[in-house]
């Protein structure tokens, strides 16, 4: 196995197989990532970063794909990460997003990956914020970020994300509508998508009225588009709007402000997790073992384990 | 059909037969690999509302339960038609005379991939492929190599070819004008079943609009020209292959069907005149009875349908004509002869179902293409099977039978429930589009190799009676390395040799056609006159259909 | 956490019978790994990118219409010239034993024909992965 150095030498050398390497070592959270993340970091600061988030079926994958050749036309680099959910029961995935993006699967101006959501509970969205670094620091001018947006941790990868896109499919339904709940809170913009659908208008229709009682946020009214992905329609417009947004931000500072948000919760988060990491060590998860006894026998309350279990463990 | 006493009469004694069952201990149902319940016994209550006029009817009679013709097998067995081509035209040919030779009545013809896909041999993704699992076509020369010494006017050709098939049967149509015989002469078939493409066997060009298009275009074609030829060839059989369910065969293969018929009337023709000669492709599958239900149920759906929906008028446009292959998916690597016997029973399931034309598996098609030996093999069981069992003797013989008649009802209701689901969706493209029929093949696949591997569905050979390290001890068929490079050169040979400008002109009169409205075929017939390629033909359509991408449904 | 085992699974050349790809696909998510699954009409260039940019423990491809020795080999050496070698090559589909045994010398890993159980291909990888770590 090469050695960080050497990784990091050719991953410097815009080696593409290099650049693969060092993700899997930044997902797998092994081999020297953290040496890694620290190197390459200095680097990163140049790609914007767009998530693309709605519930399965939305057409999501084909729009990421229509939207990375619109970037291209404009010369960009450009890194796209797509994330699909592990299996509970087996540990498995099936990660279905690059079969729906060949179009781009070719070009040399792109690098796709995908990743698994690996039932992590937070794991999953600093690793790929991780994985989004590197890709910038190899030299991207834009990621974008797949999610399914069912779970926190992946509204939580949208969050990181400068301009966050809802990709939406007319579907009759109640879990749309939960759906849009958790969604419209971080829409910057919201495509209907498979507009040729039956119910597209009204949906639409719905859609705006839901954001006008949500109303303006950060100053910046979602654009609501229709868009039939898998036709090319609509796409010139929904990347129109995402630079419209990315020029926003700039202008308002509000880009600055997200990057030192994001900063500040990587920063916790490291923390939280050598904490984590460091707390749960042999000698305290035996005590942890004794006082689920103790709670079980009825002794004390599970509050009381664990003022016993912090005072025990020198806290 | 029993009167209530003798029916009240009889429930009770069968309770008390099943009590008796279940004393046994042993389970009530058994469940086949279609996923279907079978009991250990049916009786008359089973089939008490059968209405023999209404549900059954006379063979060659609505609603042709019991079979399309008359005289069914009596009159004329069903066609004894190998589906056989690899290697160069030459060698197909080889073939071919071979089989005609050993007493195959009807031609059909096996085309490689790069023909299938519609690239040129010399095309850098035909790389590796030519002439590996059927013969390769790339031009009328090679069509006429392949047809050497077969009068066209004395054979009937079947073409499992799909996204070109227009070219091909351009092809053959112009190495009968060669032959001195008249297009309104030849008689044969040409797969053209796009849809089923889209939903399973996946060799698609063009999106689903424009290879409709051309579809009703060659049914108009062909209406005028050539009256005698099959032109789609409605299949279940790749269906069946990519791990479906009976009643999903039957189901989305007549629904294909439905689709076909729809888009013909509404491109104006009339559907009396091009629903006779929409033929039928099933698969021959293991489960013995359910097969044979399956064919009798085809029938009687595809003709009510046909009658009540659609009002088609003359008789012959109610009529479901099928071709039948036993099911390749059901062959083993392990012990190959084993095969043989699979087929055999496969092949009677087609027989007592009344196919009109019927191909059987060689033995060694798990490993490769067949040898000569195999698929003489294979065609002896067909002989065997109509001149020696009896089986063609009477017609529809099963038919009265307790069980079989039950199943074929219980298919019939089946399939009703399979039309409402797609017509929901929009019909079978918009059901295409959302992947309904992909998935229900690709979860049935799956639950299917899933009892293979718990055991409950034993496979001989695979998951029991197995033979360890055994050791196959057939020739198999090699395919001569050389294909690729010798169609390069003939390739190179008739580019400088045709009339460039010629080809140039008849590329560009086909575009403009495909840009607008008028029938491809007189377009086709003149490319391919000139000697244009199979591949420029198809990318001068690419260019203005362009290409499909499926969606991608798991 | 054990490290998940990461395995494409590719359809190569223009042959579109799918069934048993996405039949290995499935079975080898419910063995705990992540697949990816490449779709149809795959050359090995699409098929050794992907490979490469997924940074993938395994490469299984799918071959039905006789061109295996063809393809296979072609993409070995591909993953070669990419610096990817490490990456196990195995194969499946219409492959006669003759055909298998030279595949395996030009570098195949395993190749699984017709009646092979998908246990047999999920334990094969995990014991190949694990005398690698």
């Amino acid at each position: 196995m090469m050695t960080v150095e050497q990784l990091l030498s050719k991953f410097t050398e815009g080696n593409r197989r290099a650049l693969s390497r060092i993700i899997s070592r930044v997902e797998n959270r092994q081999d020297g990532f953290g040496e890694i993340m620290d190197a390459v970091y200095p680097r990163t600061g140049r790609a914007y970063r767009v998530g693309i988030t709605g519930p399965p079926g939305a057409g999501k994958s084909t729009m990421v794909s229509r939207l990375v050749q619109e970037a291209r036309k404009a010369g960009r680099q450009v890194g796209v990460i797509a994330v699909d959910p592990t299996s509970p029961f087996t540990g498995g995935a099936l990660l279905g997003d690059r079969i729906r993006m060949q179009d781009i699967g070719g070009d040399p101006g792109v690098f796709m990956r995908s990743m698994a959501t690996r039932g992590s509970l937070g794991g999953l969205a600093a690793a790929a914020t991780d994985v989004a670094d590197v890709m910038d620091a190899f030299g991207m001018d834009l990621i974008v970020t797949e999610t399914v947006g069912v779970g926190q941790c992946e509204l939580d990868i949208a969050e990181a994300c400068y301009t966050t896109v809802v990709v939406l499919v007319p579907e009759s339904g109640d879990s749309v509508q939960a759906m849009k709940a958790g969604l419209m809170e971080i829409a910057d913009i919201l495509v209907m998508n498979k507009s040729d659908r039956d119910g597209a208008d009204r949906m639409a229709r719905e859609i705006r009225a839901m954001l006008e009682m949500r109303g303006e946020r950060n100053g910046w009214e979602p654009p609501v588009l229709q868009a039939k992905a898998s036709f090319g329609e609509g796409i010139a417009e929904v990347y129109g709007e995402i630079l419209k947004h990315s020029e926003y931000l700039a202008g308002s500072g509000r880009l600055e402000k997200h990057r030192r948000t994001n900063v500040e919760h990587t920063i916790k988060d490291l923390i939280e997790e050598r904490l984590h990491e460091d707390f749960w060590n042999e000698d305290v998860a035996a005590l942890l073992g004794a006082a689920v006894r103790d709670v079980m026998d009825g002794k004390i309350t599970p509050r009381q384990a664990c003022r016993d279990i912090l005072s025990a463990s020198g806290n | 059909m029993l009167d209530k006493e003798d029916l009240k009469r009889f429930e009770k004694e069968r309770e008390k037969w099943e009590e008796k069952f279940a004393a046994s201990g042993l389970p009530f149902e058994a469940t086949n690999p279609s996923g279907r319940a079978t009991r250990p016994l049916y009786g008359p209550a089973d089939i008490d509302s059968l209405d023999y006029e209404k549900d059954l009817g006379f063979p060659g009679e609505y609603p042709y339960t019991r079979g399309v013709r008359t005289t069914m097998y009596r009159g004329r067995l069903w066609t004894m038609r190998q589906f056989s081509g690899f290697g160069s035209a030459r060698d197909s040919n080889t073939r071919y005379h071979f089989l005609l030779g050993r007493g195959q009545t009807g031609l059909s013809v096996a085309f490689d991939m790069p023909t299938i896909m519609g690239y040129d041999s010399d095309h850098v993704r035909s790389h590796g492929e030519v002439g590996k699992c059927g013969v390769a076509i790339d031009s009328l020369k090679d069509m006429e190599i392949l047809f050497d010494g077969i009068p066209l006017d004395k054979v009937s050709t079947s073409m499992t070819i799909n996204a070109p098939a227009s070219m091909l049967l351009a092809f053959y149509i112009c190495v009968g004008e060669k032959q001195g015989v008249a297009s309104e002469k030849l008689r044969g078939t040409i797969q053209n079943d796009i849809l089923k493409e889209y939903i399973a066997q996946k060799s698609w060009i063009f999106p689903p609009e424009s290879s409709v298009r051309i579809i009703t275009d060659i049914l108009a074609f062909c209406a005028d020209h050539v009256p005698k030829w099959n032109t789609i060839s409605i299949s279940g059989y790749h269906i069946r292959e990519a791990g479906s369910t009976a009643a999903q065969e039957l189901a989305f293969t007549l629904a294909d069907g439905f689709a076909y018929v729809e888009a013909g009337i509404a491109a104006g023709l009339d559907v009396d005149v091009f629903a006779p000669r929409l033929s039928f492709f099933f698969n021959s599958h293991l489960d013995f009875f359910e097969e044979i239900a399956k064919y009798r149920a085809a029938r009687r759906i595809w003709a009510r349908h046909m009658k009540e929906k659609y009002g088609a008028k003359n008789p012959e446009s109610l009529l479901v004509r099928f071709h039948t292959q036993t099911a390749g998916c059901t062959l083993t690597a392990q012990q190959p002869e084993n095969n043989i016997v699979r087929t055999a029973y496969e092949a009677m399931a087609a027989a007592l179902g009344g196919t009109q034309s019927l191909h059987t598996n060689s033995m060694d098609e798990t490993l490769a293409l067949p040898t000569e030996k195999s698929v003489q093999i294979a065609l002896r069981t067909q002989q065997i099977l109509g001149c020696e069992t009896g089986v063609t003797n009477t017609i529809d013989p099963l038919a009265g039978s307790y069980y079989v008649e039950h199943l074929t009802n219980q298919l019939e209701e089946e399939a009703e429930e399979y039309f409402r689901k797609v017509e929901d969706l929009g019909g079978v493209v918009k059901a295409i589009d959302r992947g309904f029929f992909q998935k229900e093949i690709s979860d049935a696949a799956y639950r299917y190799q899933k009892e293979i591997e718990k055991k409950t569905k034993i496979v001989v050979g695979v998951n029991d009676y197995i033979i360890e390290d055994e050791k196959i001890e057939i020739d198999l068929l090699k395919i001569d390395p050389e294909v690729e490079e010798d169609q390069a050169r003939v390739l190179e040979k008739l580019r400088a040799e045709r009339d460039g400008d010629a080809a140039g002109k008849a590329l560009a009169a086909l575009k403009a056609a495909a840009e607008g409205s008028d029938n491809l075929m007189p377009r086709i017939l003149e490319c391919s006159r000139v000697y244009c390629t199979l591949g420029e033909m198809i990318e001068t359509l690419k260019g203005v259909f362009g290409e499909y991408k499926e969606p991608i449904i798991f | 956490m054990d490290r998940k085992i990461r395995v494409l699974i590719g359809k190569p050349g223009l042959d579109g019978h799918d069934r048993g790809a996405k039949v290995v696909a499935s079975a080898l998510r419910d063995g705990g790994m992540e697949v990816i699954y490449t779709g149809l009409h795959q050359t090995p260039e699409m098929i050794v990118e992907a490979a490469v940019q997924e940074d993938v423990d395994v490469v299984g491809l799918s071959i039905l219409s006789g061109a295996h020795m063809t393809l296979l080999p072609k993409i070995v050496a591909m993953l070669k010239e990419q610096g990817a070698e490490d990456i196990m090559v195995i194969g499946g589909g219409i492959i006669p034993e003759e055909d298998a045994a030279e595949l395996r010398k030009m570098g195949v890993a395993g190749v699984f024909t017709p009646g092979a159980p998908t246990t047999e291909i999920v334990d094969f990888i995990k014991k190949e992965m694990a005398s690698r770590l």
